[in-house]
This record gives structure tokens, C-alpha cells and sequence, in this order.
């Protein structure tokens, strides 16, 4: 955990305070819409279909049991009892009134957490892997440099009016869990070979109507130049990047128009202008921001303890759930527990006040008191001795949170869509939610074995469904919803778009088709290792074509 | 379903116009007589588009109490109906039952039943 100083203490009230001036003048008409609604947008507050919609920043993914409390307070006290985490580590209120947000953003401060550049041509929340500082194979904690991030890029005054807004995500593993190619910038930790730490840099990459995957910029930048040579990026973006069009504003259009390399070349003539200036990090700065990071004190514990071994032996349900859910730790002894926020039939990513209360007081008694929020739309307890992972299964599963279709077909990454988004063409929650059905019998999903469906309800692609190894894009047509399918997409270090299969198909026959499209891969596969993603990567979408021809 | 306010003003059969309150975000209609309703029932439906255009400019004034007021297909029977998918799922909320505490509503099926 990071714990604030006075600082950011001081700093998120006092911007409570402001909103509720700015909401005040809102309402008694001083302020016109036109001018509210960048200022609400600042603090994360959007106009949906049915009512406002507060975006609540979990930076780094990561949360205290204090803070997923008030979380649950906020849920219950303002909202409908619930609340859904989206996949840029930030949790959505849907029903909140526009004259109680000054009281939700108060209450909220009060925990250190708020919704700060959660909208806006800004950078917004910085993301990271949500096993960070836990993964046995990483190279350090990236929410250290998160962090470092976090403080050069809350209300920077210069990058306040980008020409749209700005994304960054942070590995630190050979593994990829943060989508960082698919981000306007990308950054790995690795080594250089001298064994210095530093940060290979992608930029330019995206979803959204026209997706692009992120392209190198740098392959290593050493640690203390972090933050100059993002501001070179940005500087140079800010600068050069399109404003006279919304669909071409993001960075990667620029990097599109004007090629990598004469990207690259203008902004390291900005860094190298200013690498060496005030920017430049020194070691008491960075100690000072290490020291802030409170790690639990791991006890001496050995790997596959008896307590655990019994248990799987006994409990069929539990060795499942186990097998699924639990993954390798740094700490020998412990376990990094997945929290799977896709119950069977339920909408992907919501959990309710009831829940979270409950998983606070299990991150209380079994993971330090820390939760982690991932972008796949589950949350995860990141120290569980593996002595207590029984205990803590049997609490889970009580409370409905231990469903064991991790990376299974059932765990969808899946966007709010035509329910709830005013820019949603098409549902998106119904189409997850009955292809959950289709395969809530776990153990045919389990010999299907890993499989990404992305849902997406319009072009922006929140559901990131250019990246699913099914993608699923809702589109209208005459006032009716139709869905584009495509395979073969990742969102890892091998990130590639999914090609598309055909012709988009109408709402009633999506599940049939997802069914069709599964099957025919159960055919196709030289044997039960071989995965979905890895049959479309040697045959391509041709073979599936025929579960779409089925219908048409 | 193209976002409203993109639309042009092509009028094919009744309207309403309709906004979210400026308060609590939620979905009011304006009525004949210049006011505001959660009812579809109370919305003044026209047919024209001049009559259209004039109401929602009339609507746009109100900004005190609605925001983003557009025009909104219906279907005019005894009372008016929505529309379209987006504007009936505005009038009756999200598609499926809302994740709840309420005992036994949110526990998922599979829930103590999960074969091995």
C-alpha cells in the first residue's frame, strides 16, 4: 500500500471542496451547461442514459480494505447498492444525482480516494498489473513509478487541455497484465545490459474506432529520466497532435500521420533539451516515494503446506476453485488469489456493497488488508498464505465470489454498452450474460480451456474487443442491434487485433453462433493443450466461417 | 443507435422531446403545457417538424432544469410509447435485474453446485 502524506490529503479535500462550489453554481444557474460540463468531466462525473455516472480512480489497482469499505458506503448510501469496475482500474457509480456528488467526492476523500482526471483530455489514471510487487517474476513494482506518474501528471498545468485524453500503463513482467500495447503510452520495466533498471517505451497504440497497436519509441530509458522523457512525449503531442478533429486526436493518428521515427525524432530533441533539467529524478525524491510503499511482513512459510494439501484432497469443489483462481506468489507460503467478479448469469464487473464489505473484512483477515483491482474486471487478494486458503474459499464462496472461471469462456471482459452508456449503440451486458448461460456447466468451459470474449456495445471499444480471442462489436442498424465477430485477438506482449469473421449478426443469434464458433474449435484442435487462440493463430478465421454460414 | 443529439431533425412519424434533470440525471419529457415529467404519459407528442423543432427549442431554454434535451421517436397510441431500444430501456431501466443484497437475489447459480 501507498500511504498519502498530508499533502494528498490536503490536496483531494480541498478539490472535494471545489466541486461542491463548482456543483452549487451548477445548480442555482450561474454555470451553464456548456460550462459545467468540462468541470464535471475534471472530476469524473458523466450524463448517462438513466442518470450521472461517477468514475472513482483505484490508482495502481490497488485498494485497502478501508477504502473498498467506503467504496461499499458510497454504493449503498448514494447509489443502488452497487458498483462496476471498469477495465482502466477505476469503479463506475451508475445512479449517483448530480446534488449529492459533493458529498460522495467528501466522503470518499476521507479515504484517500477521489476522481481526479478520471475524464477529460487529460492523463488519466495510471494502470498497472494487479499482481504487482507480488509476481515471482518481476522486475520491480511498477506502482512505485505509477506512483512517480501519479504526481508529475495530477493537474500538470501543461497537459490539462490535451487534444484528447491520454493513457498509460505500466509491466513489469515478461507477461503483459496490463495491456500496455494497447495504451497511448506502453512501459515495460526491464534490464539493460549493464543491469540497470530502466523502461523500454511504446507509444501510440489504442482501440476505439480505429485501434493501433502501440510502436517503440525507445528500448530503454534509464529510471531517472522517466518522467523528462514522458513530458517530451507529451510536450511533443500536445504540440503536434490534431484538434480539429475528435477522431484524430489521440496520439496514435500522429504517430499514424507522421511515422515513429519522426515522432521519435522530435521528441528526443525536446528530451534532450530538457533530460537533465528539474525533471530529472533524484535518488531522495524516489526515496522518499519508496518509503511510502508499506509491503506486509511475509512470515517464514514453506510452498504446498499440509493444511492446504488435505483440503484439496478432500474437496473436490475447493482443488477446482484452487486450480483456477489460486497463482504463484514471490513469497514462498503465500498465493495470489483471484476474486472473479463474473458470476455466472450476472453482469461482468459489478459487485455489490454486501460483497465488497465482506471481501474488505476477508482482505482483513487473509490478505493483509490489501485488494487489487485488475483490467480484466476482477479483483484479486494479493497475500494469502496458502495455510489459509481453504478458510478464505469456503468465506468466498458464502458470499458469491468464488466462481472458478478464471480466463475461461465466462470471464468477459465486457463494457456497460446500450444499458446504461449514452454512447452505446447495443447491449452488451444481456449478450455476456447469456453466453455465460450457455456455458455456466464450468466443466465443458473448463475442457475448452482459456478463452477471452470481449464485449464492446459502439466503436469506442471499452469492452476492448479488438482484443478478445472472440471479439464482440455491437452495432445498429435500422434501430435494431447487430454484432460483428472477430478471433483472434490479445491483449498481451503478442497483442494483435482479431480478424474479422463476417457479415455482423442480429442480438438472437449471437449465442447460438459464440456456441457454433466453440465447437467448430473443439473439432479443429490437435489436442486439449492446444488452445483457441492458438488454432485461430495456425488456421486462421476461414475454418469458423461456417458457424456464421449456419445462420445466413 | 446513432447518439441523439447527432441526429438531424427528419421527422418520420411522433415525438417527444425528452432530456435528463439537471439535479439527479433522471429522464424527464416535456409536456404540452411547457413543464417537465418522468412520465411518457404526460409528454406533449407532435408530428411536425417545425412544431418539433419549436418545442425543443423551448426545451433548450429550460436549462435549469433539463439538460441535453432532444427529439425522441415514440409510438402514439392510447398513451405514448417508446420509440426505440435506447429510448425504452431510458423509460424502464436496464434490460436485466440490477445486482442486488437482497438474500439470495445475487448468489450465482452455480453456487454450492459446481461439479468438480
Amino acid at each position: 500500500m501507498y500511504v498519502y502524506d498530508e499533502f494528498d490529503r490536503t490536496f483531494i479535500a480541498e478539490r472535494a471542496e471545489q466541486f461542491r462550489d463548482q456543483v452549487a453554481r451548477r445548480l442555482s444557474g450561474e454555470l451553464t451547461e456548456d460550462e459545467f460540463k468540462p468541470l464535471r468531466l475534471m472530476n469524473g462525473v458523466y450524463l448517462q442514459l438513466h442518470a450521472y455516472m461517477l468514475r472513482v480512480a483505484i490508482p495502481y489497482g490497488t485498494l485497502s480494505s478501508t477504502q473498498l469499505r467506503k467504496i461499499a458506503e458510497v454504493g449503498r448510501v448514494y447509489d443502488k447498492g452497487y458498483g462496476h469496475f471498469t477495465t482502466r482500474q477505476n469503479i463506475q457509480f451508475n445512479w449517483i444525482k448530480l446534488s449529492d456528488m459533493p458529498d460522495v467526492l467528501e466522503s470518499l476523500a476521507e479515504a484517500g480516494l477521489h476522481a481526479i482526471q478520471t475524464s477529460g483530455n487529460c492523463i488519466r489514471n495510471i494502470t498497472t498489473d494487479q499482481w504487482a510487487g507480488v509476481a515471482p517474476d518481476e522486475i520491480e513494482d511498477p506502482r512505485f513509478w505509477a506512483e512517480v506518474l501519479r504526481q508529475w501528471s495530477s493537474l500538470h498545468p501543461e497537459f490539462t487541455f490535451l487534444p484528447r485524453k491520454f493513457k498509460i500503463a505500466i509491466a513489469a513482467t515478461p507477461h503483459d497484465r496490463a495491456a500496455i500495447k494497447v495504451h497511448d503510452i506502453g512501459l515495460r520495466l526491464v534490464r539493460n545490459d549493464a543491469g540497470e533498471v530502466g523502461f523500454e517505451v511504446l507509444v501510440g497504440g489504442g482501440l476505439g474506432r480505429s485501434p493501433f497497436l502501440g510502436k517503440f519509441l525507445r528500448d530503454f530509458v534509464p529510471r531517472e529520466h522517466l518522467i523528462s522523457y514522458l513530458e517530451a512525449i507529451l510536450r511533443t503531442y500536445n504540440a503536434h497532435g490534431r484538434r480539429d478533429n475528435i477522431y484524430k486526436a489521440r496520439i496514435k493518428i500522429l504517430v499514424h500521420e507522421i511515422g515513429v521515427e519522426k515522432l521519435k525524432a522530435d521528441v528526443e530533441k525536446e528530451w534532450e533539451r530538457i533530460r537533465d533539467g528539474y525533471l530529472k529524478l533524484d535518488d531522495a525524491f524516489l526515496a522518499d516515494i519508496r518509503s511510502r510503499f508499506v509491503y506486509p511482513e511475509y512470515e517464514p512459510l514453506e510452498d504446498a503446506p499440509e493444511e492446504l494439501k488435505r483440503a484439496l484432497a478432500a474437496d473436490a469443489r475447493f482443488a477446482t476453485w484452487h486450480a483456477n483462481s489460486v497463482a504463484r506468489h514471490r513469497e514462498p507460503g503465500y498465493g495470489i488469489v483471484t476474486v472473479s467478479l463474473k458470476p455466472i448469469g450476472k453482469p461482468p464487473g459489478d459487485a455489490t456493497s454486501g460483497q465488497l464489505d465482506a471481501l474488505a473484512d476477508l482482505a482483513d483477515t487473509y490478505s493483509a488488508g490489501e485488494i487489487r483491482v485488475g483490467h480484466e474486471q476482477n479483483l484479486a487478494l494479493p497475500h494469502v498464505r496458502q495455510k489459509d486458503l481453504y478458510a478464505l474459499w469456503r468465506k468466498l464462496d458464502a458470499a458469491g465470489l468464488a466462481t472458478p472461471n478464471v480466463n475461461l469462456i465466462s470471464d468477459m471482459i465486457t463494457c456497460p454498452g446500450l444499458d446504461y452508456c449514452s454512447l452505446a449503440n447495443a447491449r452488451s451486458i444481456p449478450i455476456a450474460t447469456a453466453i455465460a448461460e450457455r456455458f455456466a456447466d464450468l466443466d465443458k468451459a473448463r475442457s475448452v480451456g482459456r478463452l477471452h470474449v470481449n464485449i464492446s456495445g459502439c466503436i469506442n471499444a471499452c469492452g476492448h474487443h479488438h482484443v478478445g480471442h472472440i471479439g464482440i462489436l455491437g452495432v445498429e442498424k435500422n434501430d435494431r442491434e447487430f454484432y460483428q465477430i472477430t478471433l483472434g485477438g490479445k491483449a498481451d506482449e503478442d497483442a494483435r487485433f482479431g480478424d474479422l469473421l463476417g457479415p455482423a449478426i442480429p442480438y438472437d443469434e449471437v449465442t447460438d453462433t459464440i456456441e457454433r464458433i466453440v465447437n467448430r474449435y473443439l473439432d479443429l484442435r490437435q489436442s486439449e493443450s492446444e488452445l483457441f487462440i492458438d488454432t485461430v493463430k495456425r488456421l486462421g478465421v476461414e475454418p469458423f466461417k461456417e458457424a456464421l454460414h449456419a445462420v445466413h | 443507435m446513432a447518439h441523439p443529439h447527432q441526429q438531424k431533425l427528419r421527422i418520420n412519424g411522433p415525438v417527444v422531446i425528452t432530456a435528463n434533470r439537471l439535479a439527479d440525471g433522471v429522464v424527464i419529457h416535456r409536456t404540452g403545457e411547457g413543464r417537465w415529467s418522468e412520465s411518457l404519459d404526460d409528454a406533449q407528442v407532435v408530428r411536425a417538424a417545425d412544431e418539433a423543432l419549436a418545442a425543443l427549442k423551448a426545451a433548450q431554454a429550460d436549462g435549469l432544469i433539463a439538460v441535453g434535451p432532444y427529439v425522441a421517436p415514440v409510438e402514439a397510441a392510447a398513451s405514448a410509447r417508446p420509440g426505440n431500444l435506447r429510448e425504452k430501456i431510458r423509460s424502464d431501466g436496464p434490460t436485466f435485474p440490477l445486482p442486488s443484497d437482497a438474500p439470495a437475489a445475487y448468489l450465482p447459480k452455480e453456487a454450492g453446485k459446481v461439479a468438480a
